[in-house]
C-alpha cells in the first residue's frame, strides 16, 4: 500500500545525500524497521526496484534490518519482549508500558562511491 | 569516540564503523526517519495551526465508520460555539466536502487519486484554500483506511480513531499501529449495539489497553445523538489546551510518535540532524 511512497521518500533522502557527497553510484542502503513502524519489509523490497529505476540507487542492494519489539514497564520497571498487539509487561502483565524499540523506520546508512574514486565517471543522473 | 574516523559511534553501528577500507567506497551513517521530509512539512503545517491558535484533529477509521456523519452532528451542535473548518480526504468525489459545506462551514476536498492516505504535503496544499484565522477547530478527515494513515504525520495535534460497532471489537488487536496512534477512540453507531450481540465495547477497550494506549474510549451514536456530550466536552477541553499552549508558544504532537526513532536520532546516540557519520570501507 503506502510502502511505495515510503520507498520514494527514502530514495529522495539517499539520492540527495549521494549528490551532496558528489557520488555517482549508491551500492548499498541499510534500513532499520520495527514491527510497529507500519511498513512491511517484504513490500518495501518489492517497491524498491520500481522506485529506484533511473536513480543513482538503481543498482543498490537494499538491506532491511528488522528490529525487536521491546517495552519497559512503568509500574515494575522490567524490560521485556512484546508482540505488536500485546504491548504489556512480560514480567507483571501491566499495560502501562513504554516502547523501547520497535516503531523505528530509519535510514541507517548508505554506501556509495564518489566520482573521483570510481573508474567509470558519469554525470549524476537526475532523479 | 571512534579512533578510525573521529566521529560518534554507537553500540549499534560500531561494527560498521571499523570495517576496513577495501573497495574505495564510502559508507555514510544517516539514522534519519524514512519519512523525515513528510515530518518536516508536518511541522510546518503545525506551526501554521499554532500561529492561528487552531486545534487540528486527524480523524482516522475504516471507510463507512461514520466520520462524516460525526462531523455533521458536531457542526450542528457546536457551530455557534466554535468556528469549524474541515479538510476531507478521499480517493475520488467531492461528496463529503459538499455534505460539510451544506452545514455552513468551509470544507476543502483532497482527492488522492489512488493514494491510500493523506500526507503533510497534501494537507499543506489544502491549507492554501482555507482561512486559518477564521477557524478554531480544523478537522482533517483522513482517507478511510485502518493501515496507512497512521504512518503519516499531517501536523495535527491529536489523532482520533473511530471504530464502529459493526466492525468487530477486536479491531485494535488486528490494526495495532493505527490504534496505538489514537489519542481518543470513538466507538460509533452504538445505537446498533442491541442488534449486534457480538460486539462488546469492553472487549474493544481491553484490546486498546493491550497496546499500552491509555486513550479514552467514548461510546456514541451521531445518528441518534447518543453520548455526544462527552465528545463535545473533550473537544472543548482540547480547544482550551491548544489556546493555552499557543499563548505560551508551545505546541503538541499526537501521543504516539516514533519513540524508537527519537531515541536513535535525538537522544545522544546519533549525529544531530544534518550531520552524518562518515567512514571509508
Amino acid at each position: 500500500m503506502h510502502e511505495l511512497s515510503v520507498c520514494q521518500a527514502m530514495l529522495t533522502q539517499v539520492t540527495d545525500l549521494a549528490r551532496e557527497q558528489r557520488a555517482n553510484t549508491v551500492h548499498k542502503i541499510v534500513l532499520r524497521v520495527g514491527p510497529l513502524a507500519g511498513v512491511e519489509p517484504g513490500l518495501l523490497r518489492q517497491a524498491f526496484p520500481l522506485a529506484s529505476a533511473g536513480t543513482l540507487a538503481e543498482a543498490a542492494e537494499l538491506v532491511i534490518e528488522e528490529l525487536p519489539l521491546r517495552v519497559r514497564c512503568e509500574t515494575c520497571g522490567a524490560e521485556s519482549v512484546a508482540q505488536p498487539n500485546r504491548l504489556v509487561c512480560g514480567a507483571c502483565g501491566d499495560w502501562h508500558t513504554r516502547l523501547v524499540s520497535g516503531d523505528e523506520m530509519l535510514l541507517a546508512s548508505v554506501e556509495l562511491s564518489r566520482e573521483e574514486e570510481d573508474a567509470c565517471v558519469k554525470p549524476a543522473a537526475a532523479m | 569516540m571512534c579512533e578510525t574516523c573521529g566521529c560518534n559511534v554507537t553500540p549499534g553501528n560500531a561494527h560498521l564503523a571499523h570495517t576496513p577500507d577495501t573497495r574505495g567506497r564510502t559508507a555514510v551513517t544517516v539514522l534519519k526517519d524514512l519519512l523525515s521530509a513528510n515530518d518536516r512539512e508536518a511541522a510546518h503545517n503545525r506551526a501554521h495551526f499554532d500561529e492561528h491558535r487552531v486545534l487540528a484533529l486527524n480523524l482516522m477509521s475504516s471507510p463507512g465508520s461514520g466520520k462524516t456523519l460525526l462531523l455533521e452532528a458536531t457542526i450542528e451542535a457546536l457551530k455557534d460555539e466554535f468556528r469549524i473548518g474541515v479538510i476531507e480526504g478521499d480517493l475520488e468525489t467531492e461528496n463529503d466536502a459538499e455534505r460539510i459545506r451544506a452545514k455552513g462551514v468551509p470544507a476543502v476536498q483532497i482527492t488522492t487519486g489512488s493514494a491510500c492516505h493523506l500526507d503533510a504535503h497534501m494537507v499543506h496544499g489544502a491549507l492554501h484554500h482555507m482561512q486559518l484565522a477564521d477557524i478554531d477547530i480544523l478537522f482533517i478527515e483522513n482517507v478511510g483506511n485502518l493501515v496507512c494513515p497512521a504512518s503519516f504525520d499531517l501536523g495535527q495535534h491529536r489523532n482520533i480513531t473511530l471504530l464502529s460497532v459493526t466492525e468487530g471489537d477486536d479491531k485494535p488487536a488486528k490494526y495495532p499501529v493505527m490504534f496505538r496512534a489514537a489519542d481518543l477512540v470513538l466507538l460509533t453507531k452504538t445505537d446498533l449495539l442491541p442488534a449486534l450481540d457480538d460486539f462488546d465495547p469492553a472487549r474493544a477497550e481491553h484490546c486498546l489497553r493491550q497496546l499500552a494506549n491509555p486513550a479514552p474510549a467514548l461510546r456514541l451514536s451521531a445518528k441518534k445523538k447518543l453520548g455526544l456530550g462527552a465528545w463535545f466536552d473533550w473537544l472543548r477541553h482540547e480547544v482550551a489546551e491548544q489556546r493555552a499552549r499557543a499563548n505560551k508558544g508551545q505546541t503538541l504532537r499526537p501521543a504516539v510518535q516514533p519513540d524508537g526513532a527519537r531515541l536513535h536520532t535525538e537522544m545522544g546516540h546519533a549525529p544531530a540532524a544534518g550531520r552524518y557519520l562518515y567512514r571509508s570501507i
